[in-house]
Order: structure tokens, then sequence, then C-alpha cells
């Protein structure tokens, strides 16, 4: 079997890996113009939430409890933010096209025939506790537990916020109107962007916290360069 | 085939593929109308790929409309600008004497009165308002379509864009898909009665297809132009894009 991860694997990696952050950071930013939720089709100040974020805003219309308002920066952070998008569903397209074609996916992703059970994922999630983690044996060899992840991410999570994000805006629900209607209304799907956001936060901190774990330096110059050494 | 020369064939085969696709697309770009007035600077390529996309895919596709039963009840008003004391004078008369004026690539350049744009063609439509900052509302709203105001003013088939001019001093623009488009309504009425000051009124120009920062509110100026410089858009880093369809 080879190990290493595929030069197409590090490249969309560390493009998704970037537009992500860019997407976070100018994501919060438009929250911050309006950091109330809403179930529905509507929601706006004289409707109630079904949650909100006791953070300040950036318009004076929104009542938060703060006596003052931050600036408008939502200019920039949508331009940054659409873009950050085309580059994660290039990026994405990319990456399954030719995990596709070369067998990546098939191979290294989808659990092994015998791991395809509820008693091997717990056995692996078991492995993954403190105390008992042990390294991979090389990087681009995932473990049931690590297989079952990427392929949430990249299968479910990663396509819901697309999905998400496009069913909030007007010229694509004009479109494709079930894509919103099919959430529930535009401010259902602005209301699971953002929990499928938290959701993809919590996976990056949970995977940072298993690389730093197994090896920080040994598995990102794996991810950076390459290189196939396995652990010594 | 070892893995250097696969390589170098990947790499040569990305940098032709992204070439090809650059050229192609500036190209079809300029040809089709698919690249946005304010592209420019570092938000050049997500803004000409959210604009192409939906003039690419849906040129002519209709906003969402709504049943009755979803109309606000307490539909969210946002800020307003302060009355001036002329705009003030006008609510006084009930706007009897407020004008749009349209100029420029029309055969008849003339000022229109609210009172001869509600005898013009009415349509009314149930949409929704959505704000850029996430919050939206749902009302109905009816006025003149501006492809009907355009037609009776003899628009020119060199007309590329229309730029719309307010009483507090906005404006803003949209081309001449947007505005020959059935549902971007020169709007005087909302819920079945006047459209009020707070959402607009006498005359609020509605492009349901985008999102609400292009619904600019007292609207009393068109501007029908072939050029882009007369859109007065400046492309620096914090400015909102141009088209707002995303």
């Amino acid at each position: 079997m080879t190990t290493g991860h595929p030069r197409f694997v590090r490249i969309t990696h560390w493009l998704t890996t970037i537009a992500t952050i860019a997407l976070v950071i100018s994501g919060i930013e438009l929250i911050i113009s309006h950091p109330r939720f809403y179930w529905g089709e509507v929601g706006n100040v004289n409707t109630t939430p079904v949650f909100s974020i006791p953070i300040p805003s950036s318009r004076a219309t929104v009542p938060t409890g703060y006596g003052f308002t931050l600036p408008d920066q939502n200019g920039w952070s949508r331009s940054l933010h659409f873009q950050s998008a085309w580059i994660v569903l290039f990026a994405g397209v990319a990456y399954l096209v030719a995990g596709a074609r070369s067998g990546h996916v098939g191979r290294r992703l989808v659990p092994a025939r015998q791991d395809r059970n509820w008693r091997a994922l717990r056995a692996s999630i078991d492995e993954h506790r403190p105390g008992r983690l042990s390294a991979p044996p090389a990087p681009g060899v995932y473990n049931v537990l690590q297989r079952t992840a990427y392929l949430g991410v990249l299968f479910v999570l990663f396509p819901f916020v697309i999905w998400t994000g496009l069913a909030m805006s007007p010229g694509f629900t004009a479109v494709v109107p079930w894509s919103v209607t099919s959430l529930g209304g535009h401010q259902s799907a602005r209301t699971l962007h953002f929990v499928s956001m938290i959701a993809l936060v919590l996976f990056t901190i949970g995977h940072v916290v298993m690389i730093a774990r197994a090896g920080f330096r040994r598995l990102m110059r794996a991810m950076i360069s390459g290189h196939t050494e396995a652990m010594s | 085939m070892n893995r250097i020369s696969r390589r170098s064939l990947l790499a040569g085969g990305v940098t032709a593929a992204v070439a090809a696709v650059g050229s192609a697309v500036t190209i079809a770009g300029r040809r089709f109308g698919l690249v946005p007035p304010d592209a420019g600077g570092i938000f050049a390529a997500g803004n000409t790929l959210n604009y192409a996309a939906h003039r690419l895919f849906g040129r002519n596709a209709l906003a969402r409309e709504f049943p009755r039963s979803m109309i606000a009840e307490k539909p969210f008003a946002n800020t307003i600008a302060p009355p001036s004391e002329a705009f003030a004078r006008h609510q006084a008369e009930h706007f009897a004497n407020w004008t749009l004026d349209v100029r420029g690539s029309v055969d008849t350049p003339r000022p229109l009165s609210v009172h001869a744009l509600r005898g013009m063609a009415v349509r009314s439509q149930i949409t929704a308002v959505t704000c850029e900052e996430g919050w939206s509302y749902v009302a109905e709203w009816t006025g003149t379509p501006l492809s009907a105001v355009l037609q009776a003013c003899g628009v020119r088939p060199s007309a590329r864009y229309v730029v719309y001019f307010a009483a507090d001093g906005w404006m803003d623009s949209i081309d001449i898909d947007e505005a020959m488009h059935p549902q971007t309504l020169v709007t005087w009425g909302m819920n079945g009665g006047d459209l009020p000051v707070a959402f607009g009124g006498p005359l609020r120009m509605r492009v349901p297809r985008q999102l609400g920062y292009k619904s600019v509110k007292f609207i009393e100026r068109l501007l029908v132009t072939d050029t882009v410089a007369d859109l007065k858009i400046s492309t620096g880093v914090r400015n909102y894009a141009w088209y707002s369809g995303i």
C-alpha cells in the first residue's frame, strides 16, 4: 500500500484550509451586523429569534443591550466570503475528481469491509482516548474513525454548508427555489448555515488536537511536502 | 510513466487549463456581459464569478413570490433618512408634485409624476426584502414595472445600465437585464395602500432578485446609460459589491 499524501490532497487541503479560515472570519463579521437567528422564511427585529448571540452589533437598529455600535465591515466581508467560497468549491470539485479517478477516496477513505460496523468504530474511538492514542503507521493511512470523520466533512458538512449558503442568495433561489423551501425558508437556511459552520469549526479543533497528539511536526511536514517516512 | 514526468505533465496541464479558461472567460465575459462594472481589485474574481454565474444560469429567473398569508404584520422599516425641508413639503402635498425624472439613453426624456406612473402598467407581487445583514420580511409591493417606464420613454438599444438617484442623496444602479426584468418595480404601493415614507414612499425601486441595498427609497431621477462611468462606482476594498444577487 502506498503511503504519504498525494499532491492533489495536499494542494486542495491547504487551499480549503486558507479559504475556510477566511470564510469563518468574514462570516463572523457578517453575523455582527445581525447576531439574531430565526426559523422559517422571515425574521427581523420585530420577530422573535430562536437564539441570539450576546455580542454588540454593527447596526444601531439591532437591540443588543450594549450602548454602542461597532463599525460596518460588511463590504469587504461579503466579497471575501464569496471569493473564498468559490475557492472551496473549486478545490472540492478538483479533490473529488482526482480522488475518484485515482481511487484515493475508495481505497483510503471508505472504511475497509471488516470495519463497516459500530464495533469497529467504537473500538477506534476508544483508541483515541487520552493516553491511548498510538501514532498512525504512516501519513495518509487512516483508521476507521478518521475515515468516517473525513467522509462526513467531505460529503456531508461541506456540501451542506455550501447548500445553506446558496439558499440565502435571492438570485440563486430564483433559479432553484426548492434549495431554500426544502430547508424551511431563508431564515432557516441562515441558521443552519451558522450551525454547520460551528460543526466545521469543532471538527477542525478535534482534527488539530489529534494531529498535535500524534506528532504535529511530522504530520504537518507530511501534509506540506508529502514525505512518506514511517514512524521511527 | 514515472512520478516526475507525471508531475510535470500535470503541472503543465493545470497551467494550460488555467490560461485557457482565463482567456475564454475574459472573451466570453466581455461578449455576453458577464463582468460586473466594479470588477477590479482583490475581489474581482469572486465578484465576477457571482455575477457571471447568475447571468449565465438565471438571467430571466423570477424571484420567489409568497402567499398572502406570509405578509408581515409588522414589517421592519430599517433606518430612514431624516426628511429634508423639501421632502417635508412634498409630504405635506401628499407627493402631488413628486416626479421621477427619466434622462439619458431614451428618445423622450421627461419627468413622470406619481399620478402618471400609476396610470401606466401595474404589477403587484408578494416578495421578500432580504437585507445583506441577514434579516428579511415579506410584503405586497405594487408599482409600475421599470421596463414599462423605460419603454414609455423610448429606451435605446444601446442602453446598458439604469442608475437611480434618491432624494436623500443615495444612488445605485442595475444592469439592463435587471431593469427590464418583470419583477423590477418602480413601487408606489405596499400591502394595498400607498407606499409609506418609512418604506421608501412615494417611490422606491424594488429589485427582489437582489439584496435590500439595491431597493433604494425616495427615488426621484433615473439615468439610462451606455457607459460604466455614469455608475460612479468606486472599487475600494471596503465597498459593497455592485451586484447583490448573493
